[in-house]
């Protein structure tokens, strides 16, 4: 890999963060902006205060079209993709039939018939032979990851600023719900999500268009304090916000319900990979699961460190590990998730951390960090 | 390409050093604020603790990363920069002046002769 970034992929909007003064770092194959010249916390703030630019163009994108598209999606998804109504995005995992977690993803239902589906950029290849080997008899799948940009927008000022650029009825559209938008004169598919805990929506356009797109919101937003974002604040957001990091949080061996997503596996909807191990992990009883930590100390637990219990003998005191971790911006102290055994996981538990040779006492809390004002 | 203070020496590990004749300033260089990127935490020695060239004399970390802090020589550590406990931020505003991290008393002045001159350091950083 080349030092300057040249081997790296580039999204369209390449040239547009060069020219914002954007620090690019490798991520995943992709040369992408960690910040800008603002920095993290300036851009955390603005998302949380005014509203923000993401390019997450290195995301993958799909459609899955046929007659039994629906048959095919509730059989790939957790959640009851099938069921929703036209017009909703279903945020849901793929899993193995182990139960493992293959992705988390957003389907987007056009139709009983037409399914698009947006996917992590680190996984997109594999998630695109995942569904072609379990429903590529079914369906037709389509790869659009090449062609397809992806913006995000998000922030209190967020749905003020996109609307007043379309046409369509951006401020009246529900949550997780998507329509198809003229924004900037842009033909977009305009959905009500994001992964920063702030309202907002994420654009899929064209990739010839995105830098017309890109720059006509940022002008657009500019005089409401509209910045762009980098990866950095992308990733203090959503752990703020309690969103799971594919890649952290989540991985090939872990499950939706060690992970806290029971809520997006519907086992009533019949059968789903999956779906069987998931029963029965549910009947056994968790070994593991997904917490919310709090440090009031002054200390970060990252990505990797282990919670400890000092009581136990010196080759067993690593009873649970720290998925993601940093420093609270828009909420006091620093913040993480951990996986621990379920006695140590209800609310106001103290856990033990060790941050680099250091033990750290940390509070499980509940539900999310950061929780927008309504 | 950056410039770096000439009145300064420097280390491979992105240090900085100013030699005020009896106690020398330590800090971090532009270059390594740049990588870094926003500083929550500057984890730093006590008044009276021993560092050594080379070795850990701290910690620091940035919304994204943590990284150690490498003594630019050996002595005993005369003054901390209390300032930056609560306004660790001092780092990347001025990484030269108010974003100071320790003075050491030196134990072995030569050793000061080892560090980069800023033409040197300037071929490191980038």
């Amino acid at each position: 890999m080349a030092a300057d970034g040249s081997a790296r992929k580039r999204t369209p909007l390449h040239d547009a963060h060069t020219a914002l003064g954007a620090r690019l770092i490798d991520f995943g194959g992709w040369d992408m902006p960690v910040q800008y010249k603002a920095g993290t916390i300036k851009e955390h703030k603005a998302v949380r205060e005014a509203l923000g630019l993401f390019d997450v163009s290195h995301m993958g994108e799909a459609v899955l079209r046929g007659p039994r598209a629906t048959e095919a999606v509730q059989k790939l998804t957790t959640n009851d993709v099938g069921g929703a109504p036209v017009g909703k995005a279903v945020y849901t995992l793929l899993c193995r039939p182990d139960g493992g977690i293959v992705d988390d993803c957003i389907f987007y239902k056009r139709s009983d018939t037409e399914y698009f589906v947006i996917v992590n950029a680190s996984n997109t290849a594999k998630d695109l032979a995942w569904m072609r080997e379990q429903v590529g008899s079914m369906v037709d799948l389509d790869d659009q990851s090449e062609g397809t940009a992806l913006i995000a927008v998000q922030g209190p000022r967020a749905i003020e600023v996109v609307a007043g650029l379309s046409p369509a009825p951006i401020a009246a559209m529900g949550t997780f719900t998507f329509l198809d938008a003229e924004v900037a004169g842009v033909r977009t598919l305009c959905a009500r999500t994001g992964y920063t805990g702030e309202d907002g929506v994420e654009l899929a356009c064209p990739a010839g268009d995105a830098r017309r797109l890109w720059d006509a919101l940022l002008e657009a937003g500019a005089p409401h304090g509209a910045l762009p974002i980098g990866l950095g604040a992308r990733d203090t957001l959503r752990l703020e916000a309690r969103l799971p990091l594919y890649g952290n949080d989540l991985d090939d061996t872990t499950s939706p319900l060690e992970a806290q997503l029971g809520w997006a596996v519907k086992l009533g909807k019949g059968d789903f990979l999956g779906r069987d191990a998931l029963v029965a992990q549910k009947e056994r009883g968790l070994t593991r699961q997904l917490v919310g930590f709090r440090i009031d100390d002054r200390a970060i637990a990252r990505h990797g460190y282990a919670v400890v219990d000092r009581a136990r003998p010196a080759d067993a005191q690593a009873i649970g590990v720290v998925t993601s971790g940093g420093p609270g911006i828009s909420v006091p102290g620093s913040i993480g998730l951990a996986y621990v055994p379920p006695a140590l996981a209800a609310p106001g538990t103290t856990l033990t951390i060790d941050c680099r040779g250091k033990d750290v006492a940390a509070t499980v809390v509940k539900g999310k960090f950061y929780q927008r004002r309504a | 390409m950056s410039t770096y203070p000439s009145d300064l020496r420097y280390t491979n590990d992105h240090e900085w050093l100013r030699d005020a004749g009896s106690n020398v300033t330590v800090g971090i260089t532009q270059f390594a604020v740049d990588q870094l990127g926003d500083i929550t935490l500057v984890d730093l020695p006590k008044e009276g603790d021993l560092v050594t060239k080379g070795q850990r004399f701290g910690t620091i970390e940035s919304v994204k990363s943590v990284s150690d802090l490498y003594a630019p020589c050996s002595g005993t550590v005369a003054k901390v920069n209390a300032a930056l406990k609560d306004a660790p931020e001092l780092v990347n505003q001025e990484p030269y002046a108010g974003g100071w991290m320790i003075e050491i008393a030196p134990s072995e002045r030569g050793e000061l002769d080892e560090l980069l001159s800023p033409d040197a350091y300037a071929a490191v950083a980038q």
